[in-house]
């Protein structure tokens, strides 16, 4: 802080005669001040995250200890080891993973079909459809969910992912995205295709879909971390410990053992672990999706 | 909507009709489960909010009983509350700072796809194990935020998760780290939107830095805190996971917000009807605060002319 300071009480020195040096100046000061800000703020972002992978490696003795050892002494795999022992790990991500792909491939093919009839075709009962869809989606959650755990549970699945397939799988919000994507595909294109003796499936798979690949890939993208970082679904329903996915896992293992505190770490980061590399590879699917869709979970 | 579209509709009318199987062929397979799935438990939920039922013995119908009761029961006006507390701390504060990120990294600087993506990778990380680490982080006696601020000087730093006083201001303190990022982004692109020349013709007339963010960013950034803001209320009235994984509702009721009042008033004490009418009253005030947004609207956004 002291240093900003300084660097601003020198911008005043420079003399207003020589306007090009002292534009210059509070230029380069500006500069700074920017990176410097923007710089806390990433160790402010970051750092929750290195403290975690650094306390992973860590005995439990270790991990508050004040000043951090960021780098661990000796580190300790055997965290990763243990925690995979101690609770039943690979089920959580079996589970994880078959719900995320399962949900997120659903959702894609029924959202892209159910978009192409509200977007290219005429029906009479278009439009009052897709405002009742739109309508909807203004409905959180929170409020659907006790009729919807009556009903799955008559079903006769109360404990099971595939309630949660089912009630993941048909989001309103996925058919009006699409939708709004279509509407800017020219008609002129499927009606030309149209003439040419194209059937509306052809069109829809071979010039509509083709061409919604951006939206495609954003729903996919945030859909799959939507599922993957799903909490309160799977509370509702997953009972039994052979359902549970990797979060109730975690949070499983933090309640039955809250003092094994590097273990507790080691969980964490392999919860995480799938995003970050899904992040790393696609970081730029993932920000331009927010920037020209406003995609929101 | 193309020329072609309008000049088409009677040739497209007569059409529809036969369009109709089609149509219904490609929405079938999401208008079954969104029947099923979304648009009858929606309308189950208007009725649930009338009965008392809770799976062991048979339903009964109450009136509006179940509302009577909740405006009089303490655990509801608590809960109403922290989710009022936590909203109207948790949304200005994201929305100061991630425009004020957003207008730092916009400065075309170096290595600002690295800024980028370092903010916005706490918004798509899993809630659960973030929440685990901050509740390290914020341990009274032994976690690092309070060895630091000890080290700072503080002699009796907050209890942070611990502490009836502290608990909400550490939650909040999260969200805005977690979900920053995210409305960062969305602002990032409203930055990218304004056209140069206004800031061009700006530096003519002498502006300084101030003067152009209040007269032209502000303004011309409107729509986008509108959208912010609007999706920030909705989601904060449904804060949930960072309740249930950080403080459980406690210390007491310090924390108690009203998706933790209906989840466990249906899923602990199996309440269903009186769970679902404070989820109609979520559902209310949600829709309530978003249409009174939208009156307001007029009065502080500017949308520009093109």
């Amino acid at each position: 802080m002291n240093d900003q300071m300084e660097n601003q009480g020198i911008t005043l020195l420079p003399k207003r005669d020589n306007p090009f040096t002292f534009y210059k100046m509070k230029k380069l000061v500006f500069t700074l001040l920017n990176y410097v800000i923007l710089f806390s703020g990433v160790v402010i972002t970051i750092l929750p995250f290195i403290w975690m992978l650094s306390s992973s490696l860590k005995p439990n003795n270790d991990v508050f200890s004040f000043p951090i050892a960021w780098i661990p002494e000796t580190i300790r795999w055997q965290n990763y080891v243990d925690i995979w022992k101690q609770i039943d790990f690979l089920t959580y991500y079996k589970n994880t993973i078959f719900l995320t792909l399962i949900v997120t491939f659903n959702i894609l093919l029924t959202s892209s079909l159910a978009a192409y009839a509200f977007a290219k075709i005429h029906f009479p009962e278009r439009n009052v459809l897709f405002v009742l869809y739109v309508m909807t989606m203004a409905v959180p959650f929170q409020v659907i969910m006790i009729p919807q755990f009556i009903i799955l549970k008559n079903m006769g699945l109360s404990d099971s992912l595939w309630a949660l397939v089912l009630i993941g799988s048909f989001s309103p919000f996925g058919v009006f995205l699409l939708r709004q994507f279509y509407m800017g595909i020219p008609d002129e294109l499927s009606e030309s295709a149209r003439i040419d003796g194209l059937t509306e499936f052809g069109i829809y798979a071979r010039i509509v879909l083709p061409l919604s690949k951006p939206a495609l890939s954003s729903l996919g993208i945030f859909q799959f971390v939507w599922v993957w970082n799903d909490f309160l679904g799977p509370l509702i329903y997953l009972t039994s410990d052979r359902n549970k996915t990797i979060q109730l896992g975690l949070r499983k293992f933090v309640t039955q053992y809250g003092a094994e505190y590097g273990m507790i770490m080691a969980g964490s980061v392999c919860a995480l672990i799938p995003l970050i590399v899904m992040y790393v590879i696609l970081q730029k699917q993932f920000i331009q999706g927010i920037a020209t869709t406003g995609l929101k979970g | 909507m193309s020329t072609t579209t309008t000049t088409n509709k009677t040739f497209k009318r007569t059409l529809s009709q036969s369009n109709r199987l089609t149509a219904y062929a490609f929405l079938l397979p999401n208008l079954i489960g969104f029947i099923s799935f979304t648009l009858i438990p929606i309308l189950v939920a208007f009725g649930l909010c009338f009965v008392k039922w809770d799976f062991a013995t048979p339903m009964t119908f109450v009136g509006f009983k179940n509302f009577i009761k909740l405006f009089k029961d303490e655990g509801f006006q608590i809960s109403l509350w922290n989710t009022v507390y936590f909203t109207v701390a948790s949304v200005p504060l994201t929305i100061l700072i991630s425009l004020f990120l957003a207008i730092l990294l916009h400065r075309k600087l170096k290595g600002m796809p690295f800024f980028r993506t370092i903010f916005f990778f706490p918004y798509i990380s899993s809630l659960v194990a973030v929440a685990v680490v901050w509740n390290m982080l914020y341990h009274p006696t032994m976690g690092p935020i309070n060895s630091f601020l000890i080290k700072l000087g503080l002699e009796n730093p907050p209890l942070w998760t611990s502490s009836i006083v502290w608990a909400m201001p550490a939650v909040i303190i999260m969200a805005v780290w977690k979900q920053m990022g995210y409305y960062m982004v969305i602002y990032l692109a409203g930055l990218n939107s304004i056209p140069e020349q206004l800031y061009e013709s700006a530096r003519i007339d002498g502006a300084n830095e101030w003067q152009k963010f209040r007269y032209i960013t502000f303004p011309m950034l409107t729509p986008v805190t509108f959208f912010c803001s609007i999706l920030l209320i909705i989601g904060s009235f449904k804060v949930f996971d960072q309740i249930m994984m950080m403080t459980e509702g406690g210390p007491g009721r310090a924390t108690h917000v009203m998706v933790y009042e209906i989840y466990t008033q249906a899923f602990t004490y199996f309440k269903f009807g009186y769970a679902s009418a404070v989820a109609m009253v979520l559902f209310i005030i949600v829709l309530g605060l978003t249409v009174f947004q939208f009156r307001l609207e007029r009065k502080w956004v500017h949308y520009n002319l093109s």
